[in-house]
């Protein structure tokens, strides 16, 4: 995905000073740098931050995933052996994590279809709609744009067992209550991260939507067909490409799934009901030091993304590509 | 809520009039154009929508300012017998509110700031400076936005806490955020808009990139700016897990990090624990959707073509 990006970009791989640079021996230093070499020293803070603070500890994970790591006071200087695969033996064997495993499964399945349907649906309503636009596009943003811990007080105010939601709901109300019910406990997380995150799908929704031409909408209304026939053949199709985009993106921020069990469900629970594997890097590898298996853990689940994100790019996206 | 919804109305006019020039005046539902011609059943969807996004927010405000917690339906509508600001007062009592707000706003400013400085000079250079390698660089800043920060979370706390040692240190908070490439990115796309031989011609009059930049490109892009600041915002603004792993100190707490630890922690020896946490939730909320709903515009318009001309 993120290599087609890159070489499929015109203006990628295309250094400059080619040709022009033959043989002029005073011209040549200046050009083999290109035109503008200062172009080189205005991007250097970036790259320089992007290599320290990004790309290193990116190596540096896989590093300490395949050695026995821990943590020691600075400078000062430790053995730490080459284990080979025994901290991914560890992960993989650890019930806890297959738990998380398991509930981000459940997550995604109940999530992902969820924002992209709800987001495209509203979408379409919005781009349509002439009056008030404004005021709904600001309602769905509101969520995205507030803090996650300001916005779970108040979900565990309306989701608590004598809470608003369950007096409106009478007799029909679950017991145990939504979040310290095992069975409903993720199904409520992921409800609460559907609902956060759907204001910033409808915005690519919305940009997607404006670059279906009318007159696909104009000759389907011509031809008979109805909205709903006009919206699974042309609005469908005609936004493929950002469906992918959200469906890899809403897969990526349900990995990434932290404060909502942290603080929702009490640190996962009932009973690791609703931990997540990050919650559970952060028990492994911060309270009970071990970042080693902690690490390993992160390079597993961005290895389980990937390949989800490859199912999920053939399944959503056709057989354009 | 109706003065904004007034706003909105107004705002929402003009915002559907400039990208239809040519649209005729006979633009209520003629059936000309059936696409325009919402229907009943779309309405209600997005009033629904509406409700369910925005209560939760109203109920967050609401339940700041009782007294006593009212969870039946009568709880969520205002009572002149149950309001109070002991909640605000409760809640500023065991974390400290301010401090909270000024290290969150130290955190934000701080990312913001590395942002716009390097991410306008890297945008400029990627957009209108040739050189060699600026397809390396441009590839790079896309694959940046795709690092999961789950896989940096453990190298990182190795490497910012334990040997750098900048635990419980604004630094420590701001460096994984340090430069959003992201605001690279609309940098770049923003500078791209501009005519390059309008730079060419800066060049040939003598002038030195930087003045070329700080002169003629910012001044030209500054909604750009204020998209990067928006988008940028959000981030620190709102985020947990990093903060609350880099500060055990609560005077260098985030508010967030501060109200999640008095929720998992505290809240049960308040007296009105949820009222306690609904109205820190309230001081935290605010700012963000205060900033959000001023400058909703430049948020959400991608095209600035227009902006850029006039």
């Amino acid at each position: 995905m993120s290599l087609r990006s890159s070489s499929g970009n015109p203006v990628t791989g295309k250094p400059a000073g080619g040709p022009a640079d033959r043989r002029l021996v005073p011209r040549k230093r200046k050009n083999f740098l290109g035109p503008q070499p200062l172009g080189l020293l205005f991007s250097a803070p970036y790259v320089i931050y992007v290599l320290a603070v990004l790309a290193f500890p990116l190596g540096y994970a896989v590093y300490i995933s395949f050695h026995d790591f821990f943590f020691t006071a600075p400078r000062v200087k430790v053995d730490r052996p080459f284990v080979g695969f025994d901290n991914y033996i560890a992960v993989l064997s650890d019930p806890a994590v297959q738990r998380s495993f398991l509930n981000i499964g459940v997550f995604l399945i109940i999530n992902v279809p969820l924002t992209v349907g709800l987001s495209l649906l509203l979408a379409n309503a919005l781009n349509r709609i002439t009056r008030f636009k404004t005021f709904f596009r600001l309602s769905y943003y509101v969520p995205y744009v507030t803090a996650s811990v300001a916005v779970v007080g108040v979900w565990l105010f309306l989701f608590q067992q004598n809470g608003l939601l369950n007096t409106l709901l009478g007799p029909l109300a679950p017991t145990p209550s939504w979040l310290v019910n095992s069975w409903l406990a993720m199904p409520t997380v992921a409800l609460y991260v559907t609902w956060k995150q759907l204001g910033f799908f409808i915005l690519l929704y919305l940009a997607a939507l404006q670059n279906i031409p009318d007159e696909l909408y104009e000759s389907a209304a011509v031809d008979g067909g109805n909205k709903w026939v006009q919206f699974w053949n042309i609005t469908v199709p005609g936004v493929r490409p950002a469906s992918v985009l959200v469906t890899l993106l809403a897969t990526i921020t349900g990995a990434n799934l932290f404060t909502e069990p942290y603080l929702l469900t009490g640190g996962g629970g009932p009973d690791g009901a609703s931990a997540s594997p990050v919650f559970i890097m952060y028990q492994r590898g911060l309270l009970q030091g071990n970042p080693d298996v902690a690490a390993a853990l992160g390079v597993v689940l961005v290895i389980g993304v990937l390949l989800i994100a490859l199912i999920q790019k053939r399944l959503v996206g056709g057989k354009e590509d | 809520m109706s003065v904004t919804n007034a706003q909105n109305a107004k705002n929402d006019d003009d915002a559907s009039r400039r990208p239809e020039p040519a649209e005729p005046v006979l633009r209520p539902d003629l059936g000309v154009e059936k696409r325009r011609n919402l229907g009943v059943g779309s309405f209600i969807l997005l009033c629904v929508g509406a409700f369910v996004f925005l209560f939760p927010f109203y109920y967050m405000l609401i339940g700041s300012l009782q007294t006593a917690p009212d969870t039946s339906i009568f709880g969520a509508f205002p009572n002149p017998a149950n309001i109070t600001g002991a909640n605000y007062v409760q809640i500023n009592e065991s974390i400290n509110l301010f401090r909270g707000l000024l290290n969150s706003g130290i955190f934000t400013g701080g990312v913001i700031l590395f942002t716009v400085i390097f991410g306008l000079l890297v945008g400029y250079a990627l957009a209108q400076m040739k050189f060699r390698g600026r397809g390396v660089v441009f590839g790079m800043m896309l694959l940046v936005q795709m690092i999961p920060f789950q896989l940096l979370l453990i190298p990182l706390y190795v490497m910012i806490v334990r040997d750098y040692g900048l635990a419980d240190s604004y630094l420590g908070m701001i460096m994984p955020f340090a430069i959003n490439s992201t605001a690279v990115f609309v940098f770049r796309q923003y500078f791209l808009q501009l005519p390059s031989t309008l730079f060419e011609a800066a060049r040939i009059d003598g002038a030195s990139e930087l003045r070329i930049l700080w002169q003629i490109a910012i001044p030209l892009v500054r909604p750009a700016i204020v998209t990067a600041v928006l988008l940028t915002f959000i981030g620190p603004w709102n985020e947990f897990l990093w903060p609350f792993l880099v500060t055990k100190e609560q005077s260098l707490q985030p508010l967030a990090v501060s109200l999640a630890n008095f929720i998992s922690n505290i809240a049960g020896q308040a007296g009105n624990p949820f009222g306690a946490i609904l109205a820190g939730a309230c001081v935290l909320a605010a700012p963000a959707v205060a900033l959000f709903i001023f400058f909703q515009r430049q948020f959400i318009s991608t095209n600035i073509g227009s902006s850029v001309k006039g």
